[in-house]
This record gives C-alpha cells, sequence and structure tokens, in this order.
C-alpha cells in the first residue's frame, strides 16, 4: 500500500543509477517479473476481471436497469443465482439482473481506480519534477506546499467536494485522484535532484534545449519505473476510496453502480438471506484488489531485486 | 531535533490556515445553508439568524472572525444545529470516543499485527505462516462497511455475547476495534512478515546468529528493529484510514463519536462543528505524521535531520 | 355557542371525571418488574427546544417532555392536558381554556396560562426565527401573520391569560379543527424564568425544566436520549413506564439486527422485510396507517420544463406509474397505492371519485400514451426529464422502479440523488424537473395536506397556481362541512396533476410483545410514554 514509499524509493534509486542506461535493467526486471508467481498469479486475475468488465455484458440476458418483475418483492425466495432466470448472480431486491449490475459496477471501479491512479501520478509527476528541476526557492515553495497538502484530511474534503458538486464522475476522478499525489511528488523531486547533475541532462541543457523539454524527455522517462509501481499499487486504495465514498451516497448516479455501492447495499441486507447480493460484488472486488496488490508487489520486486 | 520539531510544528500553522480558508470556500459554495428548511423562512427571519451567527458579513470577514475566535478565545463558536452545544462542547462529547477506539484499534493493530508478521516470518512456509498470509490478505481488501454488520449479526444477534451499539462501557468497545482494526492489522502483518523475511538475510543478522546468540535474541535484538521500519511508514495512511473508518464505526455501532458528527455537520450544512472537527483532523494528522517521522529518525540513524 | 362545539367540549369534561388517561392498566393484568422502554432514533434529534424543534421524532420525544394544552389517546381523540375544558365564544373565535391547577414544571413551580402565552408568542416572534412560526398562522392565532412578518410585537398575538388558570385565545376565522391542532409540539408551553437564565443552552439536561411525564437526564449526541419519570407530573400516580431511552442507530438494518437482539423494544421495518417479519414474528412486526404521503411534485412553473406545463403531459406519468407494485413488491408494508394527496385514513376525509383510480394498469398505460401522444411526445420522440430524490435507499428505490416504469411510455427520467439540503434548496429555487416529497399531517385533518398546494403556500415548490383550488381551500377553513370542498381541491389535484400522489404510509415497525398502550389506532401515531406499560409474560 502507500506506506510502501521507501520501498518505492529504493526502486526510483536504482533505475536512476542506471538512468540514460541500456536496456538490460528492463528486460531484467520483465524477467524477474516473469517468474514471479504470486505476480502472475495478480496478472491474470486482472485480466479475468478486465474481461469480465468488457464482454460481461455480451453474457448478460438482461440489462443493469430493467425491472424483472416476476421476482420483484420475492427476491429472496425467487431472485436467487439461477441460470434459468438468465439472473446469473441474482437480483437485488428491485429485480436488477445482478451479473449485469456487478459487470457495470466493475467497469466504473475500474475506471474510477486507474483514472484516479492516473491523474495523481500524472500531476505528482509534473508538480515533482518542476519543482525538482527548477530548484532553489521555487523548489522550497513547492515542497512546503506539498507537506501542507499532507496534512489535509482529505476524505472530509472529497465529501465536501462531492456534497458541493453532486454526483458527478468527473469529481470522484479528480477527488480521489487528488488525495495521493503528494507523495508520488516528493519522490519525482527526489530523482529528479539527482538526476539533474548527470551528464545527459547538462549536456542537453548546454546545447539550449528548454527546461519543460528536458523534463519530458530526459527526466521523466528514467522515472517511469517509480511511476509504473506507484501507480499500480495506487489503483486498489483508489477503489477502497471510491467505496467509502460510495457507502456515504455520495457515490455515483442510478442505474449506474460500482462494486463499492453494490457491496455496500448488499452488507445491508445480509441478514434477509440475500447473500448473494453481498457476495458477487464482494468476489469480483476481492479480487480486483488482489490482483493489482500482486501485480504491484511484482513490479516493485522485480525493478528492485533484493537477495532473497 | 529540537529545531526540526519546532520548524515542522511551524508549517501546521499555515496548513490550518490553508485548510480553514478552503473549507470555507468550500462550505459557503455549497447548494444550501445551515437555515436551509422544508419551508424556506422568511426573509426576515433568515437576516435575523445570519445576524445571529454572523453569516451576513463578508466571506473573508467571517473567516477572519472565525480564526480570530479560536486564537483569542480557543472558541469554534456555536453549532448551528444543535442550538444549546458549542462546538468545543460537541468535540468535547465525540472526541474522547473516537479517540478512546482509535487508540485501541492502532494499539490492536500494531501489536496483533507485528506478533503475527513476525510469526509467520519466523516460521515461514509453516502452517502458521500460510494461515497467517491468507488470513491477513483476505482482512486487508474487506471493507469495514461490510466488516461492521456481519460483526453485528454473529456477536450481538447469533451469539447475544457483545452490545450491537452504543457507548456505555468497556464491552461496547469491542466490536468497533475489531471492525476498524482489522484491516490494518492484516496490513501490518503482511508489511512486517515481508520485512521481517528481508532483514533476516542481511549480514549483521547473520553474524548475530552466527555467534550462536539464541533466535529469541537474534530478532527482538538485532532484526526488529530494522523489520518495523516499514510498518512505521505505513503508520500515516494507517491514521488517515483510521479517521475514515472512524465515521463507519459511528454510524454502524452509534459510538457518537467524531466521525459521524463530521458528515451530519457536512450534510446539515452546520458549517461551524464542521470546521472544527476538520482542523481538530488536520492537526492530528500533523501532529502523527511528526511522531511518525521522529519514531523513524529513532529506528533509522541514517536519518539526520 | 354552537352545539357541536360544546358536544365536545362536554366530552372533554367528561373524559376528565372518568379519569380515562394516562397508562389504562386494566385490573387483570400483572405490570411487569422492568419498565423501561427504548426505542429507535433514526438519527439526532436537532433541538429539543418545542418552539424550535421541526422533525417527528423530536416531537416524539418533546411530548414526554413536555405537555400541551391536549394530548390524544389511543384513537386519536382529544384527552385533556393541561387543559381539562374550554369554552368557544359565540362567533366561534374566541376560546377559553380552563387549566388544570396541579400542573406544576419540574423544578416544582405551577404551570400558569402565562406560560402558554410566552411560548405562544416565542413561536411567532422573528427573534426565534422558529422554522415552525407558520404554524401559529396556521392555527389563525390572531394577528401571527403580522407578527411573524415582523410588522407587529409579538406581544399583539391573540394570546392572553385572564389569570394563572385561564388562557383565551383569539382565532381570526372559526376553525373547526383548532382544538386538534393544540397537540402540535410547537404549541407545549416553555418556562420562561429557565430560558432567560440560559438562553439557548436551556434544553441541555442540567438546565431543562418541563412540564411532562418525563424528565430529560441525558441527551448524548449521536448516541442516546434518556428521559426518566418526573416525579412532579399530576398524573405521575398513573404512569408506569419508569425509563424511555431513544437509541439512535443511523442505519435502519442495523437497528433491524439489535432489535432481534433484544436492545431495542420498538423499531421501524426496512422496505421489503414486513411479509417475512409478520411470518417469523406475528405478535412483534405490526403495520398501521400513518398519516403521510408521497408524492413527486412536478416543476410546472415558468422555470420548469415545457413539457410539464402541459397536463396531459403531468397526467401521463401520473398514470405511467404503478402504485401497486410500488406498495405490494418493494415496500411490502402495508402501504397503499395514493390516487389522493391526502392520505385515505385521515379523518373526515373521504376521497372523491378519482377516475384513474379505478382503472387496471394497463389502462392506464394506454391512457398515457394517448395523451403522450396528443402532447407530441411518444417513443419516436422521447421526453427527457430527470427526476431528483433525497439520498436515502428507500426513494433510490421507488426513483428507479419509476423511471423503469415510465420508459415504454418513452419517457427517459434521468435520476439526481442529492443530499437532504441540496435537494431542498433545489427546489426552493425551482431548479428541478420532478421532485421526490413527503408530507406528514401536523394534525389529523385534511387541510394539513391540502394547504401545502395553494398559491400562497411556503410548500409549494412546484409552483402550481390554480385560483380554483386557492378558493376551495380559502372557503374550506370557514366552512360547516369542508368535506365536499376537500374532495373539490383533490379533484383539482387529479385533474391538473401538479403532483403525482404516488402512496400513503403505513407505520410499519417491530414492537415487543410486552408492550401496551401503543397507539395503534391513531394514524398520527402520537405515543406517550406515560400511556404505555410493559405486562408480565
Amino acid at each position: 500500500m502507500v506506506g510502501q514509499a521507501e520501498k518505492i524509493e529504493a526502486v526510483a534509486e536504482r533505475l536512476g543509477a542506471r538512468a540514460g542506461g541500456g536496456r538490460s535493467l528492463w528486460a531484467d526486471a520483465r524477467r524477474r517479473f516473469l517468474r514471479n508467481r504470486a505476480a502472475m498469479a495478480g496478472l491474470a486475475i486482472l485480466v479475468f476481471v478486465a474481461l469480465f468488465a468488457l464482454c460481461g455484458g455480451f453474457f448478460a440476458q438482461w440489462s443493469n436497469e430493467e425491472l424483472d418483475y416476476m421476482v420483484m418483492g420475492q427476491v429472496a425466495e425467487l431472485g436467487g443465482p439461477s441460470l434459468e432466470t438468465g439472473h446469473y448472480f441474482g437480483t437485488d431486491d428491485l429485480g436488477r439482473d445482478l451479473f449485469a449490475r456487478t459487470v457495470q459496477g466493475t467497469q466504473i471501479s475500474l475506471a474510477v481506480g486507474v483514472i484516479g491512479a492516473l491523474i495523481a501520478c500524472v500531476f505528482g509527476t509534473v508538480y515533482g519534477a518542476t519543482a525538482g528541476y527548477v530548484g532553489g526557492r521555487t523548489d522550497g515553495i513547492m515542497m512546503r506546499l506539498v507537506d501542507i497538502f499532507m496534512a489535509v484530511p482529505y476524505m472530509f474534503v472529497l465529501i465536501l467536494l462531492l456534497v458541493m458538486y453532486g454526483r458527478s464522475i468527473t469529481i470522484l476522478f479528480i477527488g480521489v485522484g487528488m488525495i495521493s499525489w503528494m507523495e508520488m511528488a516528493r519522490i519525482v523531486r527526489g530523482q529528479t535532484l539527482s538526476l539533474k547533475g548527470r551528464e545527459f541532462i547538462e549536456a542537453a541543457q548546454a546545447t539550449g534545449v528548454p527546461g519543460p523539454v528536458i523534463i519530458a524527455r530526459h527526466v521523466v522517462p528514467n522515472l517511469l519505473g517509480v511511476i509504473a509501481v506507484y501507480a499500480t499499487l495506487l489503483v486498489p486504495l483508489m477503489i477502497l476510496t471510491e467505496s467509502f465514498i460510495s457507502f456515504l451516497g455520495l457515490g455515483v448516479q442510478e442505474p449506474l453502480t460500482s462494486l463499492g455501492a453494490l457491496i455496500s447495499e448488499g452488507a445491508g441486507t445480509i441478514a434477509y438471506g440475500t447473500m448473494w447480493q453481498l457476495g458477487f460484488p464482494l468476489l469480483f472486488f476481492v479480487l480486483t484488489l488482489f490482483g493489482f496488490f500482486f501485480v504491484g508487489d511484482g513490479l516493485r520486486d522485480a525493478l528492485d531485486p533484493k537477495d532473497r | 531535533m529540537l529545531t526540526y520539531i519546532l520548524k515542522r510544528l511551524a508549517v501546521a500553522i499555515p496548513t490550518l490556515l490553508l485548510l480553514i480558508v478552503v473549507s470555507f470556500v468550500l462550505m459557503h459554495s455549497a447548494p444550501g445553508g445551515p437555515f436551509t428548511a422544508e419551508r424556506e423562512l422568511p426573509p426576515e427571519v433568515l437576516a435575523n439568524l445570519n445576524a445571529k451567527y454572523g453569516l451576513d458579513a463578508p466571506l473573508w470577514r467571517q473567516v477572519l472572525n472565525y480564526v480570530w475566535g479560536i486564537v483569542a478565545h480557543f472558541d469554534f463558536g456555536p453549532s448551528f444545529v444543535y442550538k444549546d452545544r458549542s462546538v468545543n462542547e460537541i468535540i468535547a462529547q465525540g472526541f474522547p470516543i473516537t479517540l478512546t477506539y482509535g487508540c485501541l484499534s492502532f494499539l490492536v493493530a500494531v501489536t496483533v499485527g507485528v506478533s503475527l508478521g513476525i510469526a509467520a516470518a519466523i516460521r515461514q512456509n509453516s502452517w502458521l505462516d500460510y494461515a497467517a498470509v491468507g488470513v491477513s490478505i483476505g482482512a486487508q481488501v474487506l471493507p469495514n462497511f461490510v466488516m461492521a454488520p456481519i460483526l453485528v449479526l454473529v456477536f450481538t444477534l447469533w451469539l447475544g455475547w457483545l452490545p450491537g451499539g452504543g457507548w456505555q462501557g468497556p464491552e461496547y468497545w469491542i466490536l468497533p476495534v475489531v471492525a476498524l482494526s482489522t484491516s490494518f492489522m492484516a496490513s501490518i502483518a503482511r508489511i512486517t512478515r515481508s520485512s521481517m523475511l528481508e532483514v533476516l538475510t542481511q549480514n549483521h543478522v547473520r553474524t548475530a546468529r552466527a555467534k550462536g546468540l539464541p533466535e529469541r535474541r537474534v530478532i527482538l535484538g538485532h532484526a526488529l528493529k530494522p523489520a518495523l521500519l516499514p510498518v512505521i511508514s505505513y503508520l500515516g495512511p494507517a491514521f488517515v484510514g483510521m479517521i475514515t473508518g472512524s465515521v463507519v464505526v459511528d454510524i454502524y455501532f452509534s459510538t457518537g463519536g467524531i466521525g459521524k458528527a463530521f458528515v451530519d455537520s457536512a450534510l446539515n450544512r452546520d458549517y461551524a462543528v464542521m470546521m472544527g472537527v476538520t482542523i481538530l483532523m488536520g492537526a492530528l494528522t500533523i501532529l502523527f505524521n511528526l511522531v511518525v517521522d521522529i519514531l523513524y529518525g529513532w529506528i533509522d540513524p541514517k536519518i539526520r535531520y | 355557542m354552537t352545539s357541536k362545539l360544546h358536544i365536545a367540549v362536554s366530552a372533554l369534561a367528561l373524559g376528565v371525571a372518568a379519569g380515562a388517561h394516562a397508562a389504562d392498566v386494566p385490573d387483570d393484568v400483572t405490570l411487569a418488574e422492568n419498565q423501561a422502554y427504548t426505542f429507535w432514533l433514526l438519527d439526532g434529534i436537532p433541538s429539543l427546544d418545542p418552539q424550535i424543534n421541526t422533525t417527528v421524532e423530536g416531537s416524539d420525544v418533546l411530548r414526554n417532555l413536555f405537555e400541551g394544552l391536549y394530548n390524544e389517546d389511543g384513537q386519536g381523540a382529544l384527552v385533556p392536558g393541561v387543559a381539562t375544558e374550554h369554552t368557544v365564544s359565540d362567533d366561534e373565535r374566541t376560546y377559553t381554556f380552563i387549566l388544570r391547577e396541579d400542573a406544576v414544571w419540574s423544578n416544582g413551580e405551577p404551570v400558569t396560562a402565562a406560560d402558554f402565552v410566552y411560548a405562544w408568542r416565542r413561536l411567532v416572534d422573528p427573534a426565534t426565527a422558529s422554522e415552525y412560526a407558520w404554524y401559529m398562522e396556521l392555527m389563525q392565532v390572531e394577528n401571527a401573520a403580522a407578527v411573524v412578518a415582523g410588522e407587529m410585537a409579538p406581544e399583539e398575538l391573540g394570546v392572553r391569560a385572564v389569570d394563572d388558570h385561564t388562557l383565551e385565545v383569539t382565532i381570526e376565522n372559526p376553525l373547526p379543527y383548532f382544538p386538534q391542532m393544540l397537540v402540535h409540539a410547537s404549541t407545549f408551553p416553555v418556562p420562561q424564568a429557565v430560558i432567560e437564565e440560559h438562553g439557548d443552552r436551556w434544553t441541555r439536561p442540567e438546565n431543562m425544566v418541563g412540564n411532562g411525564a418525563y424528565t430529560l437526564t441525558d441527551r448524548v449526541i449521536g448516541e442516546r436520549v434518556v428521559m426518566e419519570k418526573s416525579d412532579t407530573y399530576w398524573d405521575a400516580e398513573n404512569t408506569v413506564l419508569t425509563e424511555l431511552t431513544g437509541l439512535i442507530i443511523n442505519d435502519t438494518n442495523q437497528a433491524l439486527t439489535r432489535y432481534l437482539a433484544g436492545e431495542l423494544d420498538r423499531v421501524d421495518i426496512p422496505p421489503g422485510q414486513y411479509p417475512r417479519l409478520a411470518e417469523e414474528y406475528p405478535d412483534q412486526a405490526i403495520s398501521v396507517p400513518e398519516n403521510c404521503s408521497y408524492t413527486y411534485i412536478m416543476n410546472v412553473g415558468e422555470s420548469g420544463p415545457e413539457a410539464l406545463k402541459d397536463p396531459r403531459v403531468r397526467k401521463a406519468l401520473s398514470y405511467g406509474i404503478d402504485r401497486d407494485i410500488i406498495v405490494d413488491r418493494i415496500l411490502q408494508g402495508g402501504q397503499t397505492s395514493a390516487y389522493t394527496w391526502t392520505h385515505t385514513s385521515v379523518a373526515g376525509f373521504g376521497a372523491p371519485e378519482i377516475d384513474y383510480a379505478e382503472w387496471s394498469q394497463q389502462e392506464r398505460m394506454e391512457r398515457a400514451a394517448e395523451l403522450l401522444a396528443e402532447a407530441g411526445y411518444g417513443p419516436d420522440n422521447p421526453l427527457e426529464l430527470r427526476l431528483q430524490y433525497n439520498t436515502d435507499e428507500a426513494h433510490k428505490r421507488l426513483a428507479i422502479a419509476a423511471s423503469q416504469m415510465l420508459k415504454p411510455l418513452g419517457v427517459n427520467l434521468i435520476l439526481d440523488n442529492y443530499e437532504w439540503k441540496v435537494h431542498l434548496s433545489r427546489m426552493q429555487n425551482q431548479e428541478f424537473d420532478m421532485a421526490r416529497y413527503a408530507w406528514c399531517g401536523d394534525y389529523n385533518e385534511a387541510s394539513t395536506f391540502l394547504n401545502l398546494f395553494a398559491s400562497y403556500s411556503g410548500h409549494n415548490n412546484g409552483e402550481f397556481f390554480n385560483d380554483a383550488y386557492d378558493a376551495a381551500i380559502e372557503e374550506s377553513k370557514t366552512a360547516q362541512d369542508p368535506l365536499p370542498l376537500y374532495q373539490e381541491a383533490e379533484t383539482i389535484l387529479a385533474e391538473e396533476m401538479p403532483i403525482i400522489p404516488v402512496y400513503h404510509y403505513a407505520q410499519v415497525f417491530m414492537l415487543e410483545e410486552d408492550m401496551r398502550g401503543w397507539p395503534m389506532e391513531n394514524v398520527q401515531q402520537t405515543w406517550y410514554g406515560k400511556d404505555m406499560y410493559r405486562v408480565a409474560e
């Protein structure tokens, strides 16, 4: 999870040390990653979840919003998982097909996770690289600002944002992204500082290449490994955050749903004999999180090998 | 060291100011106000209320008044909704509750998590290891809003061992603490395990072993401290997670804590309570991060301030 | 003095003589050892100040802490509270209440007419800024409107203490149901000295002084409210329950679990769970009519969508919603399909003949399709509207169902979920197409519903302005028999359809088997701890 910052820094150091150097690092890493069983399992899980989210819709017998009047009102008795009714995962309390809803919820959760993590990474990288590259007083101010942002109770700000702008999925993306960019900015800045003194950057500077171009061409590419690791580990956090937001009822707007929303609905009714309403969404939720954790850990270990 | 601490604390002031301003602006730009009611109040009455609570002044003025109230009198203002309570009182009622189950959860998460992690690392690939890893992987991703109703169902309804909510004595603490601490405990166990495994292969541990020191002393005396580093850096995010989790605990276990007070105040536009809780949480976050950093420095002498 | 009212007064006087109030424990019943009652509160009660409170749950608590002029019995009939009887002047505009002499505040001071005068003035005083100030206008107390608007001093309000135990109220027009309105918590007396001493903080447990059967002993925000039997209450002798505890549980499912675990004596049943619970716990699951109606308000005013200005479209939308499915398959708790705004169980109300109430859903759908086609909409020219509701599991379900029900008509309802304050603010600024709304009668009479859609009403957020409707409401206020006028108003609502009545509430709850005295037959559900008791099993 995020607490692995110092490990990521280790990755960063290692990658930084070999910056500008050949492709053997990546080849090594790939080899190590492919040999890591947990990581490969994670990858397989993620592929499965992604396929489910993308193609599950083709198998659904019902849309995600249709009410099945045959089942409605007797969900505990008739709404269970069944091939006969076409509700493979059963139905929710309104008689809506849980399979279709889980597919759709997985899409939203993945989207929130991935886009949120991307926003955090892009913003954090640009911010950190700029601060590190420009240096001096700008750097001081920018990093002080990061310190300040770190102390903000984000969940509270996010709740405020959602209350203010209503249930907008864009706000959700940006909101969850905003929570996690600071740590990224710190790591990237540290790396940029150490890269700055390296000859290939100095050479670029000497030939008059403008700062932003140097950052984009020479600094950022050397940080891709760190970014990849950080992003992968960030995705599950984003998904967890979204699920909490959904629990508060501030999540995406019906008839859209997310895994978090489905789980919190399902968790409310566990005592009423409709366990499938919690079970199936939770299964995909857990699978997704595992997948990302394993792949993230695998990536980190692959890029930062230690003798085990 | 002292200068470092002072410097860090100095940053706290602009942080809190920024927090106040941002929250103020966000809050006031949200539709609906504290006096939005099912039936619109007559304009005169609304004007009266706004004057009474100082909401008729321009926003910058309100911010200034607010900050001045805190600086000069440590007064966070009156609640707009619970008219017979001040924000100070609401926090004084809710915060000790949140603090109690928060600290207990922290304690449980760290002690159980670390012990479990160490045990699993020492007996790597034993049944204990597999069980610990399996359980902690599962628990880590189980949201506490799923955990809470399950706990109540099992321990309150089926077994009848524990009360399902309220805050009347130690027996009421158990379920909230379990619900809140489990996922952090699991994470800590996992982190401890993997860092312990790593440390155990390092030279100084090997040397200690080679010297024939008893395993117990090797682990506690040489391996534990460095193995705890990643755990400590995890404490920061865990703390933030606990604050978030307190909302779930307050909702499910009606503990009367501060997490629910915040959500309610945001939804009711109880501006003052919301500000109060936000500032409190901001201050705690700053303080906590500082403590973590100091701990970190204490364990890892390589770090200089 | 008219004969009708005179009879009512005599009946009251008789009631006092017979002592038919308080916990009416039959002789052959053995009371349980434990006489504590624990009930469920969904949310913290914002204020325990009778003049500030606006919530139904708050009123429940207040009825135990304070006592107004009259109380209701288990059937909803008036029984004496602080007032033992009243007389009405010949012009039916002046009510003179005789207050009992043994009523005292919990600090030992006698409850006097002046306390009522103070409380009522306080309610309308703009300085109090009470959200329920308009209730005094509704009661038509003389000058209430002018005082609320700040044009007159609160002292000008038509209420006067003739002596310590005689209260005189002057109302602007004869109002047949005036005494019925006195049960409402906002009319409860409050202790002037205490309020002046403590200000807003007088409602804290250590400061509060009440005149009800119970006193406030503890109040933890977000956790509980505890009330203990008051020895100073005039009828303490006949009060059986010794302690009332309200536990705040924000989650309805969680509350039910804790009820089943024995932590609560009463809890609401979440939507859809009644049939199962009724089967499993036939002696505990209860469903009785409750005086509230659920509706979708349409914005028919200037800023509303063009389509909704056409009554044909509004009718089509209303016809398209299958209320039977909503009550029988989603709510499943004995709620009833609504074709009138006024709850059909309201005393003295009878629904007029509403055509579409009699049709089958298929007929309604056919008719709806025709109407939409006439208005120029249909599957080839779909109508897109937004339906907003406030964050809540049950509202969400109904909104989803409604959007699916209207789909075959070519109506595309986009759902907007807002939290309560935003929902209200958007409604009040006419920033909506359709919005969920519900209303619980303040008293058991149709006017509490129908007043809402008069053009001058503060609740008429859809801006339905209809002269005939206003005239009917205006006339009903003074009519000897207002029912035909109420029916006329309902017919106009069905014809113009500014709102879609969806269902009439039922109170669906679990109550421990040994509890007695819950007002099952009172649609207002005004329960009093003093009327309840536990029997030994």
